[in-house]
């Protein structure tokens, strides 16, 4: 009977279609831990944080609309990679002139403010989140995490491990010469 | 200059792979005597082979050699020599020379146990089992050679990652590999069976044992890794529905169904095709298992190798395999022809209903498994599949499953009447349903379901015994003649009562487990008390221990009740100082009734210690009530009628109606 033949059938076309998947999981690349980015495309959420260095004002929203590209950085002085990414850091806001707004997340303030003394500041302004309310909004689930924020103001990049070179010279730097900086 | 030696055995043993995957089938094709006597030679051969390429590799771990450049990454000379032999297959290409081990081992024991095989059927299944062989020893030979050389060889390796350092691991790998390897010989049996185009009860009777051992081992291996995870992750909990846990939870589902079908097949000719698609399931889903641990595709905590270029081998060969067993499947299966007709209420009914119940279990594994991987590929999503999905569809449908298990045997062949079966059961419901409201109502008011598996538990073992009190007639004629029913039971038989019976204990262990247990965690500095339970906690000391490879810090945790000192707890957490990774040693104190659970966090003396503490009620349940089932099992395999030999196909033998 045509039908029963077809019964016959089903378990090889089912194998036949999970092995598509199969074969295009490995094909694609792809990196099953990633988590992804519900951010990227979208407005830059809220910035709004004390300032971390004395005399500064707060921060807010008007730096993230300033017509510029920024980089947002948050980092903490317990962080051990964010050791590892503060030269990279560093020599984006020196050499190629990057603004980078930093936020020390669950960081007592004089704690951060002493790591930046130790390590160098590369930020040109920073700020601090104690208890992580603000850092929620920016979908973070920890240091250090880097936002690429274009000129006007949508994300467009977000790094949940610390910058590498890679990262620098094949993402970053690409975009924001197309963004126009 | 042995692992050389070692080398050269596992390239030999592809080359007599060869040989046994094509000329057995060509004679028994042909008839040829000499060709199908060579499969049962060569099987031979190539486990002698392997066993020496194993030997091998072992001594080259024993002896720390570290020119081989997995003892290297893998090993280091401090490690403790349980650990030395365990690393051997603690690792990707060393957990693929285990499987292709276990593999020809198995193809021996089907040349050496086989006799009462017809020659056509052995030749064939020893050809099946070499094409698997040739699979894997290629696999091995041109991507994961554990025989690589590393010159100039190091001083000393990267030692052995910490968690794995444990005596649970030491037998968690064999255990599970004798279950999925153990599959392949039904799927090699049923492959020779579709070639042939011939299924019949002898068939059925002599795949039967090699089914049984295969399940007993996968239980086994299955219940240790739970255990282990239990007692070395510190989680507190047994099973995370981690794909891995998945992929070998898939192929004893299918395997079990494939036992009950099984049973059809033997006593009334029917489900001849249904039972053949389970044997190539079951084994399927195996190779399936390997595949998803390590392509690269999901993430997991057991994933061995993140390796696309290994996985895309892995996964040709499955499409070979499996593809060529579902093709001939397609071709061959529509000739196989029942002919035993029975109604809906029947036991073979009742067969068909498990394994229903079981295969739509399989597949809702499957599907939360893979599910992932599909969001991922189709839209970018990512989500993760975990306890409220399978709580929400496999524990229901596992309900539906233990009500009928224990009604099942109680039906008679091709026809019966179920109310006199649900009669028979009335004491087991009735006491079971008091269990679920002294359960809902004593012990917790807010969980139903959890209720509900406590009834379901009750149920499952108070059924098995009635109907084993059923069988033996007990109280219903003279006790001489229980007697003799109890001395003439076939083992089988008592098997079953064993298994079934010990699946509920698993059920209410771990719905005691997992619905009520009480757990406390908080802080503590040296002196601190707390309330946890029905005791007083004190952490009375924390002290630096030294270890054979690692430095750890011990915590003396008091349990104390009206003054009186009731438990003692030391949990650890341990640097390991070549990998420089902290593990947590949990402390388990057990009285088979409850575990008392204790974990050490991060802490000084200052800001104290996190300590979490857990009482987990019936939890010893859960893995004794396994390792139970797996019991009944190997007690179903000591029975008479499948060691004195199947019968012929020419005879008939009576079948007693059980």
């Amino acid at each position: 009977m045509k039908s029963n033949r077809f019964l016959y059938l089903l378990p090889l076309l089912t194998l036949a279609i999970l092995a598509g998947f199969f074969g295009w999981s490995l094909m694609s690349g792809r990196d099953p831990a990633s988590i992804g980015s519900a951010l990227v495309g979208r407005p830059a959420p809220t910035l709004k944080a004390p300032a971390l260095r004395p005399g500064e004002a707060a921060l807010s929203d008007a730096l993230l609309h300033s017509g510029k590209p920024v980089l947002v950085n948050f980092f903490a002085s317990w962080c051990a990679p964010c050791i590892a990414e503060a030269p990279l850091l560093d020599r984006l806001a020196k050499k190629d002139g990057i603004t980078i707004i930093g936020i020390a997340w669950k960081n007592k303030p004089e704690e951060a403010r002493a790591w930046l003394e130790r390590l160098g500041d590369p930020f040109a302004a920073v700020g601090y989140d104690l208890d992580g309310k603000m850092a929620v909004d920016w979908g973070l689930s920890g240091v250090p995490e880097t936002f690429l924020i274009d000129a006007q103001g949508v994300v467009r990049l977000h790094f949940r491990a610390p910058i590498l070179e890679k990262d620098v010279t094949d993402r970053i730097l690409p975009l924001l010469k197309a963004g126009g900086s | 200059m042995i692992p050389e030696l070692g080398h050269y055995a596992l390239i030999l043993a592809l080359a007599v792979a060869l040989v046994q995957a094509t000329l057995p089938m060509i004679g028994a094709q042909r008839g040829d005597i000499r060709l199908m006597a060579l499969g049962r030679t060569a099987a031979l051969t190539q486990a002698f082979l392997i066993i020496l390429s194993f030997a091998a590799l072992t001594e080259a771990f024993v002896t720390s050699d570290f020119s081989l450049a997995m003892v290297v990454a893998n090993s280091h000379s401090a490690k403790p020599l349980l650990y030395k032999l365990s690393g051997v297959w603690g690792n990707h290409e060393g957990s693929m020379m285990l499987w292709v081990l276990i593999l020809a081992v198995f193809g021996a024991a089907v040349a050496l146990f086989g006799e009462n095989l017809p020659d056509g059927l052995r030749a064939r299944v020893l050809g099946v089992q070499a094409w698997i062989g040739v699979g894997f020893l290629a696999f091995i030979l041109f991507t994961s050679n554990p025989f690589l050389r590393l010159s100039p060889a190091p001083p000393d390796g990267n030692g052995m990652n910490p968690l794995l350092q444990d005596p649970g691991l030491a037998f968690h790998p064999p255990l599970l590999y004798l279950g999925y390897v153990g599959f392949s010989v039904t799927f090699a049996f049923a492959i020779a069976a579709l070639i042939e185009g011939r299924v019949d009860a002898a068939w059925a009777r002599w795949v039967r044992p090699w089914t049984l051992a295969a399940w007993c081992f996968l239980t086994l291996g299955i219940t240790l890794g739970s255990w282990w995870s239990y007692y070395i992750l510190g989680w507190g909990g047994f099973w995370f529905w981690d794909p891995v846990e998945n992929a070998s939870l898939m192929p004893w589902l299918a395997g079990t169904a494939l036992l009950h079908s099984a049973i059809v097949v033997e006593k009334r000719d029917a489900l001849k095709s249904w039972t053949v698609l389970l044997a190539i399931l079951a084994f399927s889903l195996s190779l399936l298992g390997t595949f998803l641990v390590r392509s690269g595709v999901l993430t997991s905590v057991h994933a061995f190798a993140q390796d696309p270029a290994r996985g895309m081998f892995i996964l040709a060969f499955l499409l070979v395999v499996i593809g060529g067993a579902l093709a001939l499947y397609a071709w061959r299966a529509p000739t196989l022809q029942s002919s035993g007709l029975f109604q809906p209420i029947s036991r073979e009914g009742a067969l068909i209903l498990n394994n229903l119940l079981l295969c739509t279990l399989c597949a809702t594994v499957l599907l939360g498994t893979l599910y992932p991987l599909f969001l991922d590929l189709i839209s970018g999503a990512k989500v993760s599949v975990g306890p409220p999905f399978f709580n929400t569809t496999f524990v229901p449908i596992s309900f539906a499953l233990f009500a009928a298990m224990c009604v099942g045997p109680f039906l008679g062949w091709k026809r019966a009447e179920l109310w006199p079966a649900l009669v028979r059961l009335r004491t087991a419901f009735a006491v079971a349903v008091i269990g679920m409201i002294l359960a809902a109502t004593v012990i917790d008011s807010h969980a139903t379901l959890a209720a509900l598996a406590f009834g379901f538990g009750v149920w499952l073992i108070l059924g098995s015994l009635l109907e084993f009190a059923d069988r033996v007639r007990l109280g219903r004629v003279p006790w001489a003649e229980t007697r003799r029913r109890l001395a003439t039971m076939p083992r089988a038989s008592i098997g079953m009562t064993i298994s079934h019976a010990a699946l509920g204990f698993v059920v209410l262990g771990s719905v005691a487990t997992a619905a009520w247990n009480v757990e406390l965690i908080r802080t503590f500095k040296i002196g601190d008390r707390a309330r946890f339970a029905d005791w007083e906690v004190t952490l009375t000391n924390v002290e630096p221990v030294h270890g054979p490879n690692y430095e750890a810090e011990r915590a003396t945790i008091t349990l104390t009740r009206d003054g009186q000192r009731f438990a003692v707890l030391t949990p650890e957490r341990r640097m390991f100082l070549v990998q420089r990774r902290e593990v947590a040693e949990t402390s388990i104190q057990t009285n088979f009734l409850r575990d008392l659970y204790a974990t050490l966090g991060e802490g000084d003396a200052q800001k104290g210690w996190t300590i979490r503490l857990y009482d987990n009620p019936l939890a010893p349940w859960i893995w004794l009530g396994a390792a139970l089932c797996a019991f009944g099992g190997f007690v179903s395999l000591s029975d008479r009628r499948l060691r004195v030999g199947a019968p012929k196909r020419s005879r008939v033998v009576a079948q007693p109606a059980e």
